[in-house]
């Protein structure tokens, strides 16, 4: 590089940065900043009106797992914090397979229509997609709650005699995160389905192959990054839901981002809120730089 | 593709399963929509067509007061960060790859990838640390992390149109002497414009549907729409709640009509 390139280089990256740094600003106030802030509390000790006390402490920590017996003064699993956990994990790895098992049929299904029609269905998951979390959520409510209109039709077919009781329990927080996390499954799908080269299957057809084969050594394995794009997007926000458990689980039924809410109001522990909002960072980190692996490697393939 | 016999990329079932998957998706909000208008509050009886929870909602101070605000924070945090966005959007497309670019995308796109949650009880200690401190209180906490969740999503659409224009013309200006604040004004803008417009309607739509920062970072008397309603389904619901939420879905299915048709004609 001569000189005056280096300097053209450098003024270039300098204007780069003084463009980029009033949005930079921002989000460090009011996005990225605030997470140091949960860090340090974290290692503090808990007021007992709620907020902390500047002492440090690992407290916070350990009380996600273990919990001091008061009478025996013996620290035991804490297995209200535990079941909680695993009710995250196990509905949302739940969430993700159903969406998946449905959302794959779906998203072929949309690519393989005629251009016209496509982007008419692409519209219709797309207006679901960008519709308020919220008034889903209080869609499904409207739908499975004691009065809502399925007990009604069942009510009224005389199917049962008395109204199912689906509200407030994991049935209801697992049908309403699938129903609001569905578009999030189908739209990466659609985008790697797209892609696809449809010879591929005359290909696999002319050479004898039957349609689960070629489903399962030709389609999936070729669509794999859209598979992985959309399970992380559901996954990952399974785990953080707050809206969908808290109106379909009312309280009862928690899930993390329940849990994290609950030391932060009633549960008076800030520092124990902090240390879980952390924990699902680091796993919902994980899963991230899970997928940049797996999506770099894939374009390093070709 | 051959319509009739075999076809290659049909797989059978997929479609009986694409259909049910719509059907899934569109009857609850439809139920939603179709009660509103019920006269009646339960579900089992359907009294006539009727207005009346529009009626309720429109005369209720609260909503009135939640829509406003909501309408006021939306404004706002999406002129802000459409204004953030452009100007990063401008500083990390066409120019050669500089050290730190990544970073800047790393904090960019920071608040989708963060757990909703995570961001909400961050902002909720900081800003009530803010508060103590300085004795302010107001809406410019909520409008400033609103604006701040909404900068990805202002940023994509506007980097997008960039990276499909390329630099001919500013050339030509700068060639014909037009200084660099007039190539931007008469040349980069207006052609970036349909992406900045795309940008600012996302923006719009995200912070108008917010609920969990919202419902953290605001103070006693600060309801927007949607935590008012989740405050609200707490209680005894009306079908006051499905009109207000029609009243939402209605904007939202408008705003993204209007980025479709505005982003297909400039493909």
């Amino acid at each position: 590089m001569s000189p005056a390139e280096e300097t053209s280089a450098r003024t270039s990256a300098r204007n780069g940065w003084i463009l980029s740094i009033p949005a930079l600003v921002v989000l460090g106030l009011a996005a990225v900043g605030p997470l140091l802030i949960i860090l340090l509390y974290s290692f503090l000790e808990a007021g007992t009106h709620g907020n902390v006390v500047w002492a440090f402490s690992t407290k916070g920590w350990s009380q996600i797992l273990w919990t001091k017996d008061i009478f025996t003064d013996t620290y035991v699993w804490a297995d209200a914090h535990l079941s909680i956990l695993w009710r995250s994990v196990k509905l949302s790895l739940l969430t993700t397979l159903t969406t998946f098992a449905v959302g794959f049929p779906t998203a072929w299904f949309i690519a393989t229509r005629p251009p016209r029609q496509r982007a008419m269905w692409l519209f219709l998951i797309t207006i679901p997609f960008w519709t308020n979390l919220l008034i889903r959520t209080y869609a499904i409510n409207e739908v499975i709650r004691n009065e809502g209109i399925l007990n009604v039709l069942l009510l009224k077919l005389g199917i049962v005699s008395e109204p199912l009781h689906l509200m407030y329990t994991d049935v209801a927080i697992f049908t309403g995160m699938t129903y609001v996390y569905l578009p999030l499954m189908v739209l990466p799908l659609f985008a790697a389905i797209d892609r696809f080269d449809m010879r591929l299957l005359e290909a696999g057809y002319d050479l004898y192959a039957g349609r689960w084969q070629i489903l399962r050594r030709i389609i999936l394995p070729v669509v794999k990054p859209g598979i992985i794009a959309g399970s992380i997007l559901v996954f990952v926000p399974s785990l953080g839901a707050y809206v969908t458990p808290r109106v379909l689980g009312g309280g009862k039924q928690m899930m993390l981002g329940n849990l994290i809410d609950l030391q932060f109001g009633q549960g008076k522990n800030w520092p124990l809120g902090a240390a879980l909002s952390l924990t699902l960072l680091v796993i919902v980190t994980l899963a991230l730089l899970y997928y940049v692996k797996v999506a770099n490697g894939e374009k390093r393939n070709g | 593709m051959a319509r009739s016999g075999f076809s290659v990329s049909r797989l059978p079932g997929f479609a009986t399963i694409a259909v049910l998957a719509f059907l899934a998706l569109y009857l609850p909000i439809l139920t939603l929509v179709v009660f509103s208008f019920n006269s009646e509050v339960t579900m089992g009886n359907w009294g006539e067509f009727s207005l009346v929870w529009y009626q309720k909602a429109w005369a209720n101070a609260e909503v009135k007061d939640a829509t406003l605000r909501s309408l006021t924070i939306a404004s706002l945090a999406a002129v802000m960060s459409t204004v953030l966005a452009t100007m990063a959007a401008l500083g990390t497309t066409r120019r050669a790859a500089f050290k730190g670019q990544t970073l800047i995308y790393v904090m960019i796109n920071q608040p989708l990838m963060v757990p909703e949650i995570v961001t909400a009880v961050a902002l909720m200690i900081v800003f009530g640390m803010i508060r103590t401190l300085t004795g302010i209180h107001g809406l410019g906490y909520l409008i400033l992390a609103h604006a701040a969740f909404c900068i990805p999503f202002a940023y994509l659409p506007i980097r997008a149109r960039l990276e499909g224009m390329d630099l001919t013309l500013e050339t030509a200006a700068a060639d014909l002497y037009a200084s660099p604040w007039m190539t931007f004004r008469r040349v980069t803008l207006p052609l970036l414009m349909p992406g900045i417009i795309a940008g600012a309607m996302l923006a719009f739509v995200v912070s108008l549907d917010d609920v969990v920062i919202t419902e953290f970072v605001k103070s006693a008397g600060q309801d927007t729409l949607p935590t008012y309603m989740l405050g609200q389904l707490r209680r005894q619901m009306t079908p006051e709640i499905n009109a207000i939420s029609t009243g939402l879905l209605l904007i939202t299915v408008l705003m993204l009509t209007a980025f479709f048709l505005l982003t297909r004609k400039n493909d």
